[in-house]
C-alpha cells in the first residue's frame, strides 16, 4: 500500500529541529532557531526559510543568507555543442588558460550570478577546454562544481550521516573513530530495542546516541562518566523524541569502588530513577540489600555489584579503559566492545580478559574501509583511502567454573573507552 | 528465547548456540530426550542443556564447552550454508548504512541462507517488517522454517518469486531495499516502486566490478542520488607471547669490575605479549553499492 501524503507532517522541517547540513561531502549539525546566523563553509546563512519545507530539500543560498528551495533549471549543459580532444600530448599546462582572474570571478559572484552560470563563463573563457578529451572536460566541470555551487542540502540526522560528520571534521572529538567501525561495535554489541546497555565512552556522545538510535527508546542505556558529568552534546544533535531519554541514565565513576564493596548509598543514586519511578528504577531500589547470589537484578547497579573484580597486576591504576575492563567482568552473558585508536593497550585488556576467565571469542580486529568512483570506462578504487578506524576488543562473556548462577540474561555492552591520553582536546 | 530477545534458561524448543571454539560454533535444536554428538562426547538436552542458564558451561565425556544464547552474529558463523553468506562486516556496515532500526520496513533479495536476514530482524524489532524475496522455493521454505524455529516470524514474509520480474510483493512502504542477486541492475526500477514516496536507502551487494558498473548505471536512470561504492574487510590480529632471542655482542669491553665474566648471557631473549598478523586474511567479500531515493 502507498504511504497517503498527509503524513508529509513528519518530513517537514520544524524550528527548534536539530538537522545537518550537507553540501558534497561535507556535513555540519545545527539546530533551527528562528533568526539565528548559522555559518557553513565560509558562508553565513539564516535557516528561517527551511522551516515548512520537506527534509531532503535542496536549498539555494541567496546573497543576504537566506534560504530558497532550489529549482533544477534544465538548462543546456556547459558541455553541449563544446568540441573534445583525444588526449594531452598538446596541452601545455602553463597556468595561462583561464582568462578570468580571481578579481573577475568574484566580482561575477557579487552581482549574484548563479554557480552554474559561473561555470559557464569559466568554461567560456578557458582556452584549452576544447583540447581536452570528454572525461577530462567533465572531471573539469565537476571539480568547479564543488567550488562555486552555492546550494545546501537539510537533512534529518542519522547515526551514518552524524559519524561521518564528525569523521570528517572533527575526529579528535571522537578519538578517530571511523564510522565503519562504529558499525561494528553496534552489531558485534548486538544493540537491539529492549537491550540494557551499559556504555562508557569520550566520544562526545556520539556511539552513545547512535545506541539509542538502534534501541528505538526501548530497553536502558546507563552512561558511566568520569568527572563532574556526563558529555552527551552529541546526542542532542540526533534529535530524538523526548521519550527516548527516559530510557537514559547516568553514573559516576569516581562511585564505582564504593558499589562493588558494598558501601555505596544506591537509593539516591540516580536522580532521574527518583523522579521517574518507573518499575525498573524500583526493582534497583529494593535489590539494593540482596547478596550476590539473588537472582533477577534487573539493573546495571545490581551487576556491579555482582561483579567479579579483576585485581590490577601490581595495583596502580590503570589507565580508563583497563579499570573499566574489571568491573565489567561480570557473571552473566554480555558481549563486550573496547575500542581505541591505539592496538597496544587493547592487547593488555586482552591479556587481563583471558587471565580472569569467563570470556569466549575474544578477538582483536579493525577494518579496512575503501571507496570507488564508478564511471564507465574511468572505473577504480580512489586515490586516497582512510589509514586506520581505530581498534576493536570484542569477546562474550560466560558463566565462570566457581561461579553462582548469573544473573538477568540483558546484554549489557560497555562502549568504547580510551586512555587519557595527552591528545585530548580541551 | 527468540533471535530478538534474550531469556535466562534454556527451554525445550530453543535453538541454542554450542560454542566449541572460535571456528567452531554449531547451532542445536533443544529438545527433550534428545541427543547430540560433538567432539567432546554426547550431549543429553534433558539434562545437560534444558533448564540451564544460557552461558553456562557443559562437560562431555571427552571435554567441555559453553551454550550460548543465540544472536545474529553467531548464527551467521553457526548457520548450515545453502549459498554463499554475507558475513558479520559487512552486516554490520549495511545495517548503519542504510540507517535500519526498530520500526523500520526492509525490501531484501535474495533471501539466499537468511544470514543477513536475521541480523535484520534483530535491528528491527519489535515494530519493523522485512520482506524478503528468494526464487528458489526450496531455500524460501527452509528459510521460512527457520524464522518460525527461531521465533521471529511475526517480523518476516518471505516471498518465493523472481524480484526482478515480480519485484517485492508491496509499494511504497520499504524504508530500505537491499539487493544481492546477479542481476541487481534489473531490480533498480523495483526497489524503486517498493520504497517510500517520501524517500529512503538502497545497497546492493556484488562480487564483479561489471555488475557494479551497470548497478551505479540503473541508479543514476531511475534517479537515485549519493550513489556511493565502498568495500569493507576485517583484518583480524592474533595476540600472543612472542619470544625473541637476543644477540650477544660479546662482553662489554666498557665494564670493569661490575661485569663478571661469568655474568651469564641468561636474558638471551625476551618474551613479549604482541600481535601478529595472520598468514591470510579475507580479501574480497564484494562491493556495497549505496543510495539514496529522493522524494518521488
Amino acid at each position: 500500500m502507498a504511504d497517503n501524503g498527509d503524513d508529509d507532517n513528519q518530513y517537514r522541517i520544524k524550528e527548534g529541529d536539530y538537522v545537518v547540513l550537507k553540501r558534497g561531502e561535507i556535513f555540519k549539525a545545527v539546530q533551527i532557531q528562528p533568526r539565528k546566523k548559522v555559518i557553513f563553509e565560509k558562508q553565513w546563512i539564516f535557516l528561517d526559510n527551511a522551516v515548512g519545507q520537506l527534509y531532503s530539500t535542496t536549498f539555494e543560498i541567496l546573497s543576504g543568507g537566506n534560504l530558497k528551495p532550489h529549482e533544477l533549471k534544465d538548462t543546456a549543459s556547459p558541455l553541449d555543442a563544446v568540441e573534445a580532444g583525444t588526449d594531452n600530448r598538446n596541452i601545455v599546462d602553463d597556468g595561462k588558460s583561464q582568462k578570468l582572474t580571481r578579481d573577475d570571478i568574484e566580482a561575477l559572484k557579487e552581482k549574484g550570478l548563479k554557480g552554474q552560470d559561473i561555470i559557464k563563463k569559466l568554461v567560456d573563457n578557458h582556452a584549452t577546454f576544447g583540447d581536452k578529451t570528454e572525461y577530462s572536460q567533465v572531471k573539469y566541470i565537476k571539480k568547479k562544481k564543488k567550488k562555486y555551487e552555492n546550494t545546501v542540502m537539510i537533512l534529518k540526522p542519522s547515526c551514518r550521516i552524524l559519524a561521518m560528520m564528525y569523521h570528517g571534521r572533527e575526529p579528535g572529538k571522537i578519538c578517530h573513530l571511523r564510522y565503519d567501525t562504529l558499525a561494528q561495535m553496534l552489531t558485534l554489541a548486538n544493540i537491539h530495542a529492549g537491550s540494557k546497555v551499559l556504555v562508557f565512552e569520550t566520544c562526545a556522545g556520539l556511539v552513545l546516541g547512535s545506541i539509542m538510535e538502534r534501541m528505538g527508546g526501548y530497553g536502558s542505556v546507563i552512561q558511566m562518566y568520569p568527572g563532574g558529568g556526563p558529555v552527551r552534546a552529541g546526542v542532542e544533535n540526533f534529535g530524538f523524541p523526548a521519550h527516548f531519554h527516559d530510557t537514559l541514565h547516568e553514573f559516576p565513576i569516581c562511585h564505582v569502588n564504593a558499589l562493588l564493596a558494598g558501601t555505596l548509598d544506591t537509593s539516591a543514586k540516580d536522580p532521574t530513577a527518583e523522579e521517574q519511578g518507573s518499575p525498573e528504577e524500583e526493582s534497583m531500589v529494593t535489590n539494593t540489600g540482596d547478596d550476590a547470589g539473588q537472582d533477577v537484578e534487573k539493573t546495571e547497579k545490581d551487576k556491579l555489584k555482582e561483579a567479579k573484580v579483576c585485581p590490577t597486576s601490581n595495583g596502580e591504576r590503570l589507565p580508563y579503559h583497563m579499570n573499566a575492563m574489571d568491573i565489567i567482568t561480570a557473571k552473566r552473558l554480555l558481549e563486550l566492545i573496547n575500542f581505541l585508536h591505539a592496538h597496544v593497550p587493547l592487547i593488555e585488556c586482552f591479556k587481563k580478559l583471558k587471565e580472569c576467565g569467563g570470556t569466549v571469542n575474544l578477538r582483536l580486529t579493525d577494518t579496512w574501509l575503501r571507496h570507488y568512483q564508478v564511471l564507465p570506462d574511468r572505473t577504480h578504487p580512489l586515490l586516497l583511502m582512510s589509514g586506520g578506524g581505530g581498534y576493536l576488543l570484542s569477546g562474550t562473556t560466560v558463566a565462570t567454573d566457581h561461579s553462582k548462577p548469573a544473573g538477568s540474561k540483558q546484554a549489557e555492552e560497555p562502549a568504547p573507552k580510551r586512555q587519557k591520553l595527552e591528545d585530548t582536546e580541551g | 528465547m527468540s533471535f530478538v530477545e534474550y531469556s535466562d534458561l534454556i527451554q525445550d524448543g530453543d535453538v541454542a548456540i554450542i560454542y566449541l571454539s572460535h571456528n567452531n560454533v554449531m547451532p542445536v535444536k533443544v529438545q527433550q530426550g534428545a541427543q547430540t554428538q560433538t567432539r567432546y562426547g554426547v550431549i543429553r538436552h534433558s539434562t545437560d542443556l534444558i533448564g540451564q542458564r544460557y552461558g553456562s558451561k557443559v562437560t562431555c565425556s571427552k571435554g567441555w564447552f559453553h551454550v550460548l544464547h543465540p544472536t545474529p552474529e553467531l548464527w551467521t558463523v553457526a548457520l548450515p550454508h545453502r549459498t554463499q553468506i554475507l558475513y558479520t562486516t559487512d552486516i554490520a556496515f549495511i545495517t548503519m548504512m542504510l540507517e535500519l532500526r526498530p520500526g523500520s520496513i526492509v525490501c531484501e533479495s535474495g533471501t539466499g541462507s537468511g544470514s543477513l536476514s536475521h541480523a535484520i530482524l534483530r535491528t528491527i524489532a519489535p515494530t519493523g517488517h522485512l520482506h524478503t524475496v528468494e526464487f528458489h522455493q526450496q531455500r524460501a521454505e527452509k528459510v521460512a522454517e527457520e524464522f518460525k524455529e527461531h521465533r521471529v516470524d511475526h517480523l518476516v514474509t518471505v516471498r518465493n518469486q523472481d524480484v526482478c520480474k515480480d519485484g517485492f510483493g508491496v509499494t511504497g512502504v520499504a524504508d530500505a531495499v537491499f539487493l544481492d542477486i546477479p542481476s541487481p541492475w534489473d531490480a533498480v526500477g523495483h526497489a524503486k516502486v517498493a520504497m517510500k514516496k517520501h524517500g529512503g536507502r538502497l545497497c546492493s551487494f556484488s562480487p564483479c566490478i561489471e555488475q557494479v558498473q551497470k548497478t551505479c548505471e540503473a541508479l543514476q536512470d531511475q534517479g537515485f542520488e549519493d550513489i556511493s561504492t565502498t568495500e569493507v574487510l576485517l583484518r583480524e590480529y592474533d595476540v600472543r607471547t612472542v619470544s625473541l632471542p637476543l644477540p650477544d655482542f660479546g662482553p662489554d669491553p666498557e665494564s670493569t669490575e661490575e661485569a663478571t665474566p661469568a655474568a651469564p648471557p641468561n636474558h638471551a631473549s625476551i618474551s613479549l605479549k604482541t600481535t601478529t598478523l595472520p598468514r591470510e586474511m579475507p580479501g574480497h567479500t564484494g562491493y556495497l553499492t549505496f543510495a539514496t531515493k529522493p522524494r518521488t
